[in-house]
């Protein structure tokens, strides 16, 4: 009932956006099936939030087509309108009135009666835990709970599709596990959602589609597992009792199983890419337990070894560094910033801090609210 | 409001209030999508937002309450006897005028509101509904004209306590503040123009200031207009201040200043057309 005849929440071909000299979405084609939720991953100022309030008829694209459920954000507007919802980045509720207030506003202006508008506001403030706090301004609610209410004032008419921006940037943990929630059952009730963020777990938790972009361009697309397939079977992940042993060791799995070694920073840990079969057919896990012999009978002593998928941050990162670079198949040795297997998770910080580092461990927030202030 | 001072310092204890995914899948399902509203309900609706604000913070009315009673008392006691020989005197032909002055000047703060509010995320929310789209504009200058109207009866008040007696009576002192609230309405869309169209409060405010300054002074508010060189009076006699002022001087003398009226109300016209249009198309295009 909620879809279009193409089955298409979004669509859109070319889509340009700039802004001065700045080409802050440049040709993104998109194509968001109806009832999923669809994520839009990439690292800060990618261009993320860009074609978000280009879909959501906040701003006017500069070149290219979007249609949402087969209607032109820039002929249809006012249709579109009347189907989407949108949560932005900075939450869209105004902070001198209550919540009450809030909801009673966006009620009335989404034409229910007073009385209507009331008891839908009672039952959405109980729904997401605020009855409590409903009469205090929102500018004294913490984080979590302005964004239930954002997330509220979008569902107040059930829309059809969902923008969510970034809704967890800045959270701890436990209320973005609430916001998972929350997704998670709108989305069962057959709205789409399209989902930005820069925390590649949520997008691997949350969404079915992923695009990625950078530098206002869409840069793989896929399914998770299409995604993770384009980089590589998955690497290799072990660690050494002796660093002396560490040349060795990567002499056999380049020579075993056609490993890319990545540099490390852990003269212990040794990560390296395989390839899902090599040039014999056989698949990863038989290369990697040849590997394994292989290290054994070489006198290398290892104290862990294990083969996984590639993560989403790695692909994520390899994705990025593939197109900062300018060169390269996707399958290319992304640089030290890759290198998930370091312990205890002290990750080598500040040995380039960029975008992409933040994005791949910044779980507390506070790196990404500074960013991307709307001007 | 009551609850704000007990509440507030345990934010965190609050989070942990679950959300009730059941009872949420259920609200979505239920939701039913009522008809738009009109243009008038969206509009009343951003009006209400506008009165909402003044509950929560009241001391923003100090502009229409403290600041034109300064205004009275500064310019009857220090004008009074030089202009027109007593205070008392000047107070008949100074109130109205006055009166036009500060509820004109007061009108700028409009531009102010309007730039701080759109920068802030709930104005995302609002320019993605399917909704007349004035009607944010409109419910600010809603809003609006209830200070108009706070800052005329405080400013009345004061006049009547002063000594003004207008010959128009309460009818007279009526019909020219609803003449005045109509032309602020209307001249405010100069303001939520600059409101949308300049990059920071401050310069709002510089912008608002170079506006209103010459405009209120130049006119015949404070003085006969035929005491003033040529060229200054064939502005003055033509500024809608002036038609304004001689406009609602007259209704609450009891006179029926029909040519005045209408420039008042023409020139209403003529800036809602120019300054509404051109307001609408920087609000489309933020």
């Amino acid at each position: 009932m909620k879809q279009s005849g193409t089955g298409l929440a979004i669509e859109t071909s070319g889509l340009v956006k700039v802004f001065g000299e700045t080409r802050a979405v440049d040709g993104v084609d998109l194509a968001v099936p109806a009832g999923t939720v669809y994520g839009v991953l990439g690292p800060n100022g990618a261009g993320k939030t860009t074609t978000v309030r280009m879909l959501a008829t906040l701003l006017r694209p500069d070149g290219g087509e979007a249609r949402v459920f087969g209607h032109d954000v820039l002929r249809e507007a006012d249709t579109v309108r009347g189907r989407v919802s949108l949560t932005g980045q900075y939450a869209s509720v105004d902070e001198d009135l209550t919540g009450l207030e809030n909801l009673l506003l966006l009620g009335r202006l989404l034409g229910h009666g007073k009385r209507a508008a009331r008891e839908r506001a009672g039952e959405l403030l109980e729904a997401f835990g605020l009855t409590a706090a409903a009469t205090r301004q929102v500018k004294n609610y913490s984080g979590g709970m302005r964004r239930r209410l954002d997330i509220a004032a979008s569902i107040l008419n059930t829309p059809d599709l969902l923008f969510l921006d970034e809704p967890t940037t800045g959270l701890d943990p436990r209320s973005r596990n609430q916001v998972w929630d929350i997704v998670r059952a709108v989305v069962a009730q057959g709205t789409t959602v399209l989902l930005t963020t820069q925390y590649l777990d949520e997008a691997d938790q949350l969404a079915a589609r992923i695009a990625v972009i950078d530098h206002g361009k869409v840069i793989a697309e896929g399914t998770k597992g299409e995604l993770k397939a384009s980089v590589g079977a998955g690497a290799v992940h072990l660690r050494l009792r002796d660093a002396a042993q560490r040349p060795a060791a990567e002499k056999v799995l380049t020579r075993a199983m056609n490993a890319r070694i990545q540099p490390d920073h852990d003269p212990l840990a040794l990560t390296a890419r395989v390839d899902a079969t090599d040039g014999n057919g056989h698949s990863a896990a038989e290369q990697a337990a040849r590997a394994l012999a292989e290290l054994a009978r070489s006198g290398v002593v290892v104290d862990t070894f294990s083969l996984g998928q590639p993560s989403l941050d790695e692909v994520f990162l390899a994705l990025t560094d593939r197109t900062a670079d300018g060169a390269g198949p996707a399958t290319a040795t992304p640089g030290p910033a890759a290198t998930p297997a370091i312990p205890g998770g002290d990750a080598p910080d500040g040995q380039d801090g960029t975008d992409v580092q933040e994005g791949k461990d910044g779980q507390d927030g506070q790196d990404h609210t500074k960013e991307g202030i709307p001007a | 409001m009551t609850t704000a001072t007990t509440t507030t310092a345990e934010p965190r204890a609050e989070e942990l209030a679950p959300v009730a995914t059941d009872t949420l899948a259920a609200l979505l399902v239920a939701g039913e999508r009522p008809p738009r509203p009109s243009a008038w309900a969206a509009s009343a609706a951003f009006g209400w937002r506008a009165v909402l604000k003044i509950k929560h913070v009241p001391e923003q009315l100090f502009d229409v309450t403290a600041f034109p009673i300064m205004m009275v008392l500064m310019y009857t006691y220090l004008f009074g006897g030089a202009l027109a020989g007593s205070t008392g005197e000047y107070l008949q032909f100074l109130l109205p005028g006055i009166l036009v002055m500060n509820v004109v000047m007061i009108t700028m703060y409009t531009g102010v509101a309007v730039n701080t509010d759109i920068q802030k995320g709930v104005f995302d929310r609002f320019r993605t509904l399917p909704i007349w789209r004035p009607a944010p504009m409109v419910g600010y200058l809603l809003g609006d004209m209830l200070r108009y109207v706070l800052a005329s009866i405080v400013m009345v008040t004061l006049g009547l306590i002063m000594g003004f007696r207008p010959a128009g009576g309460a009818v007279g002192v009526l019909a020219g503040v609803v003449l005045l609230v109509a032309f602020s309405f209307a001249f405010s869309w100069i303001w939520t123009m600059f409101g949308l169209m300049l990059r920071s409060e401050k310069s709002v405010m510089g912008v608002s200031m170079m506006v209103i300054f010459p405009l209120t002074f130049l006119s015949n508010i404070f003085v006969d207009p035929r005491t003033m060189p040529g060229w200054l009076q064939a502005f003055v006699n033509n500024s809608p201040v002036t038609h304004l002022s001689s406009g609602v001087r007259g209704l609450m003398a009891g006179d029926w200043p029909a040519a005045e009226i209408a420039w008042s109300l023409g020139w209403a016209g003529a800036l809602v057309l120019v300054f509404g249009t051109a307001t609408m198309r920087l609000y489309n295009r933020k």
